[in-house]
């Protein structure tokens, strides 16, 4: 049995007084002990949704409507409110996208870190301190001591997600879910927060699902990835096998538009149209509005999810290559 | 914006909205057509009659059917007075507002569009004066006033005082809510265009960005006639208002209010309920009137 | 070393605003009325009366006489009221006892209620409770103050009879010439009436306030993340939200600062509460005038003291402001 398993997950919003939209419509996922996943999307496909659902996190009005997260045997979603607490920010962590907001700004740094160690176990404040201090040196922060007293907006973006990072590692949890950790920081930082989570998860043997919508990063940090679409799974396998020879045409449209693969002096490739919104998804596979492949068949059926991809018509290996 | 057809229906939809607007509109008619509803003139020195004084209403044992809801000390239908008072507090609380908002809007556009040390020394002004509450500015200003002029003079030019006093007060209001949709406005494309044509930048303040501005306007305008309303009932009461001679609801208030502990109640009470019931009807359908235009919360069927 | 500096500017700013305050004060007293008409009687002659102006200065041009006003205003001396012949500071500050005592009820009541209030409708959105605190609130903010205090008084004072409507009752004098109400059931039961009815306008506003701020920072990203990291439900409510909530209500109780004053004015009126509001109005009745220009003088005082009171409780609040100039 894997560490984590996503069964059939499903994630509803009201719309209007009486009918419901889904946002997640069946979303399967597997995860071994230190496995690094990628979770690859547009904004809207439901990657945020996902890594909320696993811990219960779901905002009202929404709720999981299907579906069951089994970790360790345990379902989560059926756990009590106590029991998801003892799981939260301590064996499955969290690290939003945008420090500055996940941050409270009205406490110091010191006080959330101490907070998140208070809640899991019986320690001393002082013993909790010299942890966090320890924590903070790890993910590199300089002057660790005194950054204990201060508040997150006399932090640059980038200690401020160091600290994030040094929060999720506290308590030593198996799984980290990233959403987005590098989005909402400098370019410059990007690649230097993305080595530190990538060199923390492999020193300490910890799961990762990385959320993102640059595959660009994906491809160096993860080893398997699933690509999502409208609420939807569309393709998932080891990284490099689906970088090099995608399956599914979202996939493959993706990879098209990375600007490395894009030849010199010609225009950046973008896959035309744009996604549905959720309360407007087309009948049968969502991707076939925009898909050059697509028949009779993709507009009146949902494609299963099989041999990793959900293409009627998946690539072969031979077109790949053009 | 919305379409008044949406606008028709959400309003004869919502059961708060319609009964606030019927108690507004028959109060509003029943201070217009005051002169021939009301069973007597209260100001007529000549219809008044002492031995009538604190009479209780009708209904009650010493009641006089003339006099539907009692009188009060001076022998004036309460009913009477309150009809004609209902009119003076809308008077006021409507003047006020349009003195507000002519005022307001007006530096609330220069503020939003021409920005600069103009837009940080009107919202300097606006900020102090919004802490320094109108109420308060309102209780100074009419009370040096009354210490300027006898009684005699301060009663005729009472009502101008208020509305002015309480207009002026209030701008910073209406002046705040209309730069926030300048600011917003000034941004988008057509004031652009406007520009490149060459229109002088009144003609793009008034008659384009103007219109754009106005929904918060309407919006605001209903609660603040309430708030004025509120504002006159309170100086009147104090005795910074409304003479009693030419009561508004709140100087019938002040006037009744020694005669609960003999036991004339009415006096009080009726002006009192109507006020009431204007204010909470103006605040009600100035909240709904901020649901129905407040575009992020449109239900998406109009 | 930054309290210090935040304090000095402060001071500075209160300095020129009093200033303004005296000059525009003092202007209109110049204005109005004869004090010489009020202090000497009908009987003194024309000649003695010129003489009496020169004496007291009358005939100087306005900045000499602004600045002896100045000059005496500092020393405490805000000129003399012509109904108590007794300096009017001092008929003022024999008033403040009271009113700051009817002042600390309201805001005890107050802070008591509304706080608990707003966060209990802020969580249970949908109780029956939180609908009838939020539709009483509508009502309690289109029903003005002063028919909230007759209410009282009528249904209290009159029909059941069960507390005191008018004036203090008996004080009890403190060493230092405090007369307080505080100390005597007497002395509070007259305190009850017009302390809830104070509070009763601040409290529909409140309330309303705190559970829109509550519900809006519940909803933020820092929140959810206190949740992700297994936070309880307590301490994600009362130290991530709650601390954040109190910074536009500190902000918008500085606000209100001027509608207190105004609506302390309104209570004491109803109740006929001793306190320098009722003081003023009996001015304003009498023409007092050395009397009202003080009442507004120490009002504007007040007024400034208790604004930077709250700025520097916001920044105490607010560590953002604390330290201006850091990185962010």
């Amino acid at each position: 049995m894997a560490m984590l398993e996503i069964e059939d997950l499903h994630v509803a919003f009201p719309k209007g007084k009486k009918a419901e939209v889904e946002a997640l419509r069946g979303v399967n996922l597997k995860l071994e002990k230190g496995e690094r996943l990628g979770v690859v999307g547009e904004s809207g496909a439901g990657k945020s949704m996902l890594a909320f659902s696993i811990l219960n996190l779901i905002a009202e009005p929404g709720r999981v409507s299907q579906g069951s997260v089994v970790f360790h045997g345990e379902n989560l979603l059926e756990l009590s409110e106590r029991d998801i607490r003892g799981i939260r920010g301590n064996r499955i962590s969290m690290i939003f996208q945008d420090p500055m907001v996940t941050l409270n700004p009205v406490l110091t740094i010191g006080t959330q870190m101490v907070e998140t160690l208070k809640a899991h176990r019986k320690i001393s404040d002082a013993a909790a301190r010299k942890l966090c201090i320890a924590k903070l040196k790890e993910v590199a922060i300089p002057s660790a001591e005194s950054r204990l007293g201060a508040y997150p907006h006399e932090l640059s973006g980038g200690l401020r997600q160091r600290v994030v990072i040094a929060i999720a590692l506290l308590t030593d949890p198996e799984l980290i879910i990233a959403d987005e950790p590098t989005t909402a920081l400098d370019v410059t930082i990007q690649a230097e927060i993305m080595a530190l989570i990538l060199k923390l998860c492999r020193e300490k043997d910890v799961a990762l699902i990385l959320i993102t919508h640059d595959l660009g990063i994906v491809a160096e940090v993860t080893e398997r990835i699933m690509i999502m679409y409208a609420g939807l799974c569309v393709e998932t396998g080891p990284t490099h096998q689906i970088i090099q020879a995608p399956h599914h045409p979202y996939s493959a449209g993706l990879l098209k538009a990375l600007p490395q693969f894009a030849g010199r002096g010609t225009r950046l490739y973008q896959i035309p149209g744009s996604m549905p919104p959720i309360t407007a998804l087309p009948p049968g596979c969502a991707y076939h509005p925009r898909c050059e492949r697509a028949t009779e068949l993709c507009k009146a059926q949902i494609p299963p999810l099989e041999h990793g991809h959900a293409c009627f018509h998946p690539i072969d290996q031979t077109e790949a290559a053009s | 914006m919305i379409s008044l057809k949406g606008f028709i229906t959400r309003f004869l939809s919502d059961p708060v909205a319609i009964v606030a607007g019927t108690v507004l509109l028959f109060l509003v008619l029943m201070a217009i057509f005051a002169p021939f509803l009301a069973p007597q003139n209260p100001y007529d020195l000549m219809q008044l009659d002492i031995m009538d004084s604190e009479m209780p209403p009708s209904w009650r044992v010493g009641g006089d059917e003339r006099f539907p809801l009692g009188t009060d000390a001076q022998g004036r239908g309460v009913l009477s007075t309150i009809m004609y008072g209902t009119g003076i507090s809308l008077l006021i609380g409507v003047g006020a507002v349009i003195v507000q908002g002519v005022l307001g809007v007006t530096l609330g556009l220069v503020a939003g569009y021409r920005g600069g040390w103009i837009d940080a020394f009107l919202m300097r002004l606006a900020d102090i004066q919004m802490s320094l509450s109108t109420l308060m500015i309102a209780i100074i200003v009419l009370a040096l006033f009354q210490a300027a002029f006898d009684a005699n003079t301060y009663a005729d030019y009472a009502i101008f005082m208020l509305i002015v006093i309480i207009g002026v007060a209030e701008w910073p209001k209406f002046a705040r809510t209309v730069r926030s949709s300048v600011l917003g406005e000034k941004n988008k494309e057509y004031v652009d265009a406007a520009r490149v044509i060459g229109l002088p930048p009144r003609r793009i303040m008034w008659k384009h960005i103007l219109p754009n501005t106005l929904t918060p306007v309407l919006v605001i305008s209903t609660i603040q006639v309430a708030e004025a309303i509120m504002t006159e009932a309170a100086l009147s009461f104090l005795g910074l208002g409304m003479p009693t001679d030419r009561p508004s609801l709140g100087s019938l208030i002040r006037s009744g209010f020694e005669f609960i502990f003999s036991g004339s109640w009415w006096i009080t009470l009726y002006p009192a309920i109507v006020l009431v019931m204007l204010i909470l009807a103006l605040n009600l359908l100035g909240d709904w009137l901020r649901d129905v235009l407040n575009p992020k919360l449109r239900r998406g069927d109009d | 070393m930054h309290i210090l500096a935040f304090l000095l500017r402060r001071s500075v700013q209160a300095v020129i605003v009093m200033f303004v305050i005296s000059l525009i004060g003092f202007s209109i007293q110049d204005n109005l009325g004869d004090p010489l008409r009020e202090l000497v009687g009908q009987s003194v002659s024309e000649q003695e009366r010129d003489l009496m102006r020169e004496e007291m200065g009358l005939n100087d041009p306005f900045f000499v006489q602004y600045f002896r006003f100045l000059g005496n205003a500092v020393q405490g001396d805000l000129g003399t009221s012509y109904f108590f012949k007794r300096p009017a500071l001092e008929v003022i500050m024999d008033k403040f006892p009271a009113t700051f005592e009817l002042v600390l009820g309201a805001v005890f009541i107050f802070l008591s209620l509304s706080i608990p209030a707003g966060i209990y409708c802020a969580i249970h959105r949908d109780s029956w409770i939180t609908r009838f605190i939020m539709s009483a609130s509508i009502v309690g903010i289109s029903v003005p103050v002063f028919l909230t205090a007759i209410g009282m008084v009528w249904l209290f004072g009159v029909e059941l009879g069960w507390l005191p409507a008018f004036g203090r009752g008996d004080t009890l004098e403190l060493p230092w010439g405090w007369e307080t109400g505080l100390l005597t059931w007497e002395g509070l039961s007259h305190l009850i009436l017009p302390s809830v009815t104070l509070s009763s306008i601040m409290l529909p506003l409140f309330i309303r306030l705190i559970r829109a701020e509550m519900m809006e920072t519940m909803s933020t990203d820092y929140v959810r993340f206190a949740k992700a990291k297994g936070l309880s439900t307590s301490r994600v409510r009362y130290v991530h939200a709650f601390r954040n909530t109190l910074l536009p209500v500190v902000t918008v109780g500085g606000l209100m600062i001027g509608t207190l004053i105004a609506y302390t004015i309104l209570t004491e009126t109803v109740f006929q509460w001793p306190g320098m509001g009722f003081l003023f109005l009996e001015a304003v009745n009498r023409v007092d005038t050395p009397l009202i220009i003080a009442y507004i003088i120490v009002v504007g005082l007040i007024f400034v003291v208790v604004n930077t009171l709250v700025d520097f409780l916001y920044t105490l609040i607010n560590p953002m402001v604390k330290l201006p100039g850091a990185k962010s």
